[in-house]
């Protein structure tokens, strides 16, 4: 027995979205804030729903935040729900990330990177002491960020380039001839999954979900050993061939977070021992996020050479769950009406306390 | 719909569209705006909005992969003199689209093309490269040098 649909109640709806609608605006006697204010000073928040919603726009992820009241989930099923209503033009060429035109990256695992270790705008090192200035009233003052007199050359080399001529890490596949990638918006999640459709669902991924993931794996539930290779975060252009021109052009810049994790592989009869590689890639800066995508990734491909044992290397019982908004649709319609569920389950209960209480009285008989 | 482009894809052409998709709609306006004299045309589409389905590369550089969508708003004009261009810029600004197909159109004809060359598509160039001069330095402010600890043994 599932949901059954209700009728009536629409008063009490109506007046619950007013209420809510005058929440939502708080203290009227504080000014209201813009959409404009969250995009811009709550950026980090708007990098997650844009990943998650899977639709890369600031102004509408910051829209979203706004009327979801700050709840990101509920923002990313919104930016879920418009995207629904829109045309879809075609896809994009694959990015070129070795392009990025680089504000931060770092590998942890090679300090000799060529380019260097360049930290950008982290909360890496900082104290995460609550910092009382900002509650000040009036403006905080700022002091602008610092610029060196050389600027940073980019494109800057990727771990994978660096190691290519010993053959120490995996190498990517392009293999060209492959169809179009599995799109999960059109078709239905399927098994054993590809890489392709795995990434796809990691991007659109929960980011708690993958997070807590990827730390079962580090604590020993299907553990890759990873070592952070390399992230970067920057600007990357994209590129795409509109049908009344016939060749590429390029149509925006869109700040991404890239993550490689690298774990010591001990190869086969075939395969010398190499570093195998996981992927992680979000739209804006979703570093904690792309980290989780690559462990996940690499845990994943455990599953794929049978070796499958964690729940992280199980790829159906991470992809079937890792859509936050599949997730807390089906958690949350519990609160919508169950009244027929709850009366056929009452019924039942009733019955088998009926049966279980004449058991009792016939074993009392029988001993007596 | 077809719209037929003599110039094909000229690397020049490639550039000048770049600049007008990555430019901020407000650049846009302010540059537009300050042309004296806006030759007419009518449009060929309507600005439209839509997405385009963002593809990214397995491992970096391997087969592609779909990552998510962006919103795209695209639009195609015809000037008066007969010259069409197309706009495609990323986000939901129907303005921005129909004056980057219109700076598109312009920039194929000979005559227009001084009227915009200058104050439009190299005005924005320059803010867009001036913008990612500074991330740049910034960027380079912020490298830095880890050291790891060399353990030696003391004497004896």
């Amino acid at each position: 027995m599932a949901y059954v649909a209700v009728k009536g109640g629409e008063r009490a709806i109506t007046n619950a979205h007013r209420w809510l609608a005058e929440d939502r605006r708080g203290d009227p006697t504080i000014p209201e804030i813009e959409v404009n204010q969250i995009r811009e000073q709550l950026s980090l928040s708007i990098d997650r729903v844009m990943s998650e919603g899977s639709c890369y726009d600031r102004d509408l992820a910051a829209l979203a935040v706004k009327q979801a009241r700050g709840d990101l989930p509920e923002a990313i099923f919104l930016t879920r729900a418009y995207r629904t209503t829109l045309p879809r033009f075609g896809a994009s060429l694959p990015l070129e990330t070795g392009q990025m035109a680089v504000r931060r990256r770092i590998s942890a695992a090679f300090k000799d990177i060529p380019g260097g270790q360049v930290l950008g705008p982290t909360f890496d090192y900082t104290h995460r002491l609550l910092d009382f200035t900002l509650a000040a009233n009036g403006e905080t003052p700022l002091e602008g960020a610092l610029e060196a007199e050389e600027p940073q050359a980019y494109p800057m080399a990727t771990i994978a380039s660096v190691f290519a001529h010993e053959d120490l890490l995996e190498p990517d596949t392009q293999t060209g001839a492959a169809a179009e990638p599995f799109d999960l918006t059109r078709e239905p999640m399927a098994f054993p999954a590809g890489r392709d459709q795995r990434l796809q669902a990691l991007a659109r991924g929960d980011e708690g979900f993958l997070l807590s993931l990827a730390y079962s794996s580090q604590r020993g539930w299907g553990s890759t050993h990873p070592l952070c290779a390399e992230i970067r975060l920057g600007e990357v252009a994209v590129e795409f061939v509109p049908d009344e021109l016939g060749f590429a052009i390029e149509i925006g810049e869109l700040t991404l977070t890239e993550c490689q994790m690298i774990s010591t592989g001990a190869g086969g009869i075939e395969t010398a021992p190499q570093f195998t590689r996981g992927y992680g890639l979000t739209f804006g800066h979703c570093e904690r996020k792309a980290m989780s995508m690559a462990i996940v990734d690499r845990a994943l491909r455990d599953a794929a050479q049978g070796e499958a044992s964690a729940p992280v290397q199980d790829e159906e019982f991470v992809l079937y769950h890792s859509d936050n908004v599949e997730a807390s649709g089906f958690v949350q319609h519990l609160k919508l009406p169950h009244y027929v569920d709850f009366q056929a389950d009452l019924q039942l209960i009733r019955r088998l306390r009926r049966e279980h209480a004449d058991r009792q009285a016939a074993m009392k008989e029988a001993a007596e | 719909m077809t719209v037929s482009h003599p110039a094909g894809p000229s690397p020049e052409r490639r550039a000048w569209l770049s600049v007008l998709a990555k430019a901020a709609p407000k650049d846009v306006f302010a540059a537009w705006e300050a042309i004296a004299e806006l030759p007419g045309y009518g449009t060929l589409r309507a600005p439209e909005i839509g997405m385009v389905l963002v593809r990214g590369r397995m491992g970096g550089s391997g087969d592609a992969f779909n990552l998510g969508e962006m919103t795209v708003t695209r639009a195609a004009v015809r000037l008066d003199t007969g010259e069409t261009g197309v706009g495609y810029v990323s986000g939901r600004n129907r303005r921005h689209a129909e004056i980057a197909a219109a700076v598109d159109a312009m920039m194929q004809s000979p005559a227009l093309r001084p009227l915009v060359e200058g104050a439009v598509v190299a005005r924005l160039a320059r803010a867009q490269q001036s913008r990612r001069d500074a991330a740049a330095r910034k960027a380079a402010a912020t490298k830095v040098d880890f050291f790891t600890m060399v353990r030696t043994r003391g004497p004896a």
